[in-house]
């Protein structure tokens, strides 16, 4: 019969189609042990399609696994076709099932990743730890999502947004959820709108990149508001750039300032042009080395307050060496310029291959402490801690020589022999002891100078060489007997080169900096901050 | 300030005084003069800077010739004759470097010079090999566009190492912006000349190539990377190509560590950086940055891991690592040692026509033939900075890796595009295909 027929087709179909998803469930079964078994064969591609794979699973080794993959700890054995999880308290765990291992075989290494693979597993892991208690990965898995914008992410990035209570947190996953809707092909037009919107209020250099890439397929309207928000934002980020560029300026007339401002006590004081300035900075910085070498030995835990030993031990010997100089050929040459000049420049050549002979020639590594690592964001700027502590470093140093000539009797002493040498002799001070003393302390600062730049530089023989000519640019160029001349000098500097280098570049900007010393020269030729006087030579 | 006479100027020292101070330095000087070597053994000299900007990384390379001449010595010399090394210390200084060679030729009477990384450094001895004719082994990489008859290259030409850069990045990475940064002098002026006009070739626009230079010893890298980020931020996938030299690496490596530039973000892909520069830094933050090499220290063969181990039992040290240039002067050097013991004399000319045709396996599982325009066949690899300061390989496969023909003159430079060189049929380094004739001096 009729009806019959119709329900024996019926049940055919059925019967064909529950024999399809009988046949098809083991695939969906056991599609995780699968997944993980394309890391067995250590190629780029397999490892990808393993990520996405996982990723996707739901399975809850799926965030262990794609972490220790990102940190090298997942090991593959590709003989035996075993996949490993190294954890971080030593255990072994089978990928594949959860199961604990006793150990990992020799034959096993870490899975092979390129660039790609790492920023598909990136991507991946932020999906996964959007709903992670922490609040610290909630904000970088936002941060990770926000940058890839891949959909799948949209229905967690939505729950988390609606459990979330910390303020940055949320804002972050309204960035993402923005960048996601943005990319989205079926998105409203209102909802694209508003995420430009969002977008264009983080301003940031990622949000000027996705702004700037959105792709030709989306609305007019889209597309318009895209432009325009990136017109905003480069503005913006152009004034930015500019207080960027100051503070490059700061950070590099802080080095110029503790570089030259040694320089600036022995040639004000003394008129002595000390070409061995340079060397003094070179014998701070290995003062350095040797004090980390020795903790590196001795005393691992105390790496954090090696400069902290390293100052005070660095103007000792620099300012022990300085006096000695003093004594030996400096006091000799007093009244003959060019003598002094071709003597410490000799002295500098001693003194560069005493120290190659001592340490070797090559460079001698000087690690920075972990609290001169790294950088934080002010606004849209970068500031990197080790140019920071040099800055507040240097300040520090500045303000106590302003003070120890102000209130000192030896500053005070210093202070009437650069004005007026004859009549301070003839009020009774011993002047070749000032002179020994201000040497000194000129060579003292140098070396306080070394171990600060040997964090931001090569430690090297000819250390002290890249760095004379600038220390008498500023020495030059601020004038001399005023410790402010050199202070506003290495400054003024330092953010005209740094303005000058987006322009025309590292060794045109240098040149440039040259050029308009000499200029200045023309004009005035003793400085900046001349002193003033009868006695003083006209 | 008033140049007083006031001070109390101590007494100088007499005349005679002098006199016999100066002469009790010059007897205590001459001293330590060298003893005269041994006047039957043949001697190999070594021009690589011990000091200076670069003796960070051609240190190594004087210490890997000094090994394999030991070797050598081991088996019996060449031609039953021991060999012996003289080193000399140029100090990253071009002018020295000419005259330091001049000193090994007419003085030490060297049979062969191994030397020279910068390529400032080799345009610098090169009219001193060719006035002197003698013989010039070259390891290093460098920007081509040069093919003399006594210098035998046996780093990198361009198309050896910076141009499958530039393809596996915009391959892999698709990249679609470029900073060219580079060290101010010839060979990252040229590279990026060659670089630049392969980049526009392929349809990159001008807007999208951003190129840079720096001196020596550069250690102020925070606007240049500040500059770099920004670029990087304009929608389009970056890459930095890097060929800056020297120790000028450390800040700048770094500095990119500090702001936060991963090779996730912008990768950074360099050609004077191995094994060696990155032994004194610390790498975690540098992963996934690249290198384009011929070499790697990290390529499992039996010939690497023979040299490796030689290496360390020489050098006492299981911390010294290997790199490409060493490869090249373990090539150069047994080269060299084929060649004269084909031409069974170590006369120049002779050892000369003798170089071309010589066959070297290297250390990667191939075998490296020197081509009439002395350059050499290479494979090439690109790998990734790890954890540990070694490289894992992400292009080029060991095993079957094709091993490509050093081209010295650009294809992609007017000027040079239509010059080959052939120091065997043809007997010039830069013969005009199209005109037909010889141009001279193979610069």
């Amino acid at each position: 019969m009729q009806l019959s027929r119709n329900v024996r087709s019926c049940l055919r179909a059925l019967a064909l189609i529950v024999l399809l998803i009988a046949s098809a469930a083991p695939a969906f079964a056991a599609p995780f042990e699968d997944s993980v078994a394309k890391f067995t064969t250590d190629d780029f591609s397999d490892t990808e399609d393993a990520i996405g794979e996982i990723a996707a699973s739901g399975n809850p080794l799926a965030y262990p696994i794609i972490s220790a993959l990102q940190e090298g700890r997942l090991m593959v054995d590709t003989d035996a076709k075993k996949v490993y999880i190294k954890q971080p308290d030593g255990k072994a765990v089978d990928a594949a099932t959860g199961a604990t291992v006793d150990s990992i075989p020799d034959s096993a290494s870490a899975v092979n990743l390129n660039n790609r693979l790492r920023r598909t597993a990136e991507a991946a892991l932020g999906g996964l730890t959007l709903l992670s208690p922490d609040v610290g990965t909630r904000i970088s898995a936002a941060q990770s999502v926000f940058k890839s914008h891949e959909e799948s992410n949209l229905a967690t990035v939505e729950t988390a947004l609606a459990k979330e209570t910390n303020k940055t947190a949320k804002q972050a996953l309204t960035e993402a959820r923005a960048a996601i809707l943005l990319f989205k092909s079926d998105a409203a037009e209102a909802d694209k709108l508003d995420a430009i919107a969002t977008i264009k209020s983080r301003g940031d250099q990622d949000a000027l990149g996705m702004l700037s890439d959105i792709g030709s397929d989306q609305p007019a309207s889209v597309v318009k508001a895209a432009a325009a928000a990136v017109i905003a934002i480069q503005s913006r980020l152009a004034v930015w750039s500019a207080v960027q560029n100051a503070w490059y300026g700061l950070s590099l007339g802080s080095v110029l300032l503790l570089a030259a401002i040694g320089l600036a006590i022995t040639f004000g004081v003394m008129g002595v042009i000390n070409m061995a300035h340079g060397e003094m900075v070179m014998i701070g910085a290995y003062c350095t080395f040797v004090v980390q070498e020795v903790i590196r030995t001795r005393y691992p835990g105390l790496f954090d307050y090696s400069l902290l030993i390293a100052v005070p031990l660095a103007f000792v010997v620099s300012g022990a060496i300085g006096v000695l100089i003093e004594r030996s050929i400096i006091r000799f040459l007093y009244g003959r310029p060019l003598e002094t000049l071709l003597a410490t420049w000799g002295l500098s050549l001693v003194l560069q291959q005493a120290v190659r002979t001592l340490f070797g020639p090559t460079n001698r590594e000087v690690g920075n402490p972990s609290w001169m690592s790294g950088a934080f964001d002010l606004g849209q700027i970068t500031i990197t801690y080790n140019r920071l502590w040099i800055l507040c470093f240097t300040l520090a140093v500045f303000a106590i020589l302003l003070l120890m000539l102000r209130f000192t009797s030896l500053g005070l002493q210093m202070r009437a022999v650069t004005q007026n040498r004859r009549m301070a002799a003839s009020m009774g001070i011993a002047t070749s002891r000032v002179d020994a003393l201000t040497f000194g302390l000129g060579s003292g600062i140098a070396g306080i100078a070394g171990v600060a730049l040997s964090q931001i530089d090569n430690v090297s023989p000819n250390l002290g060489q890249s760095y004379i000519i600038d220390s008498f640019m500023v020495v030059v160029f601020g004038g001399v007997g005023n410790l402010w001349g050199t202070l506003v000098g290495a400054f003024s500097l330092g953010i005209a080169n740094k303005f000058l280098e987006p322009v025309a570049g590292a060794v045109l900007g240098k040149i440039a900096i040259l050029v308009l010393i000499i200029l200045f020269i023309q004009k005035r030729p003793r400085g900046l901050f001349a002193l003033k006087g009868r006695a003083v030579e006209a | 300030m008033p140049i007083e006479p006031t001070h109390n100027i101590a007494k100088p020292l007499s005349r005679r005084r002098w006199l016999a101070l100066a002469a009790g330095a010059a007897l205590g000087l001459a001293t330590f003069a060298p003893a005269k070597a041994a006047d039957d053994t043949i001697k190999i000299g070594i021009l690589h800077s011990l000091s200076g900007t670069m003796a960070i990384s051609e240190t190594t390379l004087k210490d890997v010739m000094l090994m394999l001449i030991d070797e050598q010595n081991k088996k019996g010399g060449v031609l039953g004759k021991k060999l012996e090394a003289v080193v000399v210390d140029p100090a990253s200084n071009w002018p020295l470097f000419a005259e330091k060679a001049r000193e090994l030729i007419t003085k030490d009477k060297v049979s062969v010079v191994f030397g020279c990384w910068t390529s400032v450094s080799r345009k610098s001895v090169l009219p001193v090999f060719k006035e002197l004719n003698s013989i010039l082994f070259y390891p290093v990489q460098y920007e081509g566009e040069e093919s003399e008859r006594n210098v035998f290259y046996t780093g990198a030409a361009p198309n050896q190492q910076a141009i499958p850069a530039v393809d596996y990045l915009m391959k892999e990475e698709k990249v679609k912006r470029w900073v060219l940064a580079g060290t101010d002098y010839v060979y990252p002026r040229t590279t990026n000349k060659i670089l630049e006009a392969y980049l526009k070739a392929k349809g990159v626009a001008q807007d999208d190539i951003m190129i840079n230079y720096t001196p020596f010893g550069h250690s102020d890298w925070q606007t240049i990377v500040a500059d770099i980020k920004k670029f990087g931020s304009a929608g389009k996938k970056t890459a930095v190509v890097s060929t800056i030299n020297g120790d000028a690496n450390v800040p700048f490596y770094k500095e990119l560590g500090n702001q936060g530039i991963k090779a996730t973000d912008i990768p950074v892909v360099a050609f004077s950086v191995g094994e060696e520069e990155l032994a004194g830094l610390d790498t975690k933050p540098l992963l996934g940055h690249l290198a384009a090499w011929n070499y790697f220290e990290s390529i499992k063969t039996p010939d690497n891991d023979k040299f490796i181990k030689e290496w360390h039992a020489f050098t006492k040290n299981d911390k010294r690592t290997t790199n490409d240039p060493m490869e090249a002067h373990y090539i150069g050097f047994n080269m060299w040692v084929k060649a004269v013991e084909k031409a069974k004399s170590f006369d120049p000319d002779k050892v000369i026509d003798a170089l071309p045709g010589t066959k070297q396996a290297n250390l990667t599982g191939g075998v490296s033939e020197m081509l009439p325009n002395h350059h050499i066949t290479k494979p090439v690899f690109i790998g990734e900075i790890r954890a540990d300061g070694q490289f894992n390989v992400v292009s080029g496969d060991p095993k079957k890796a094709k091993l490509v023909p050093g081209d010295a003159w650009s294809d992609y430079l007017e000027g040079s595009k239509d010059l080959e060189a052939d120091w065997v049929t043809l007997k010039c380094g830069n013969y005009n295909k199209v005109q037909k004739k010889c141009l001279g001096s193979g610069t």
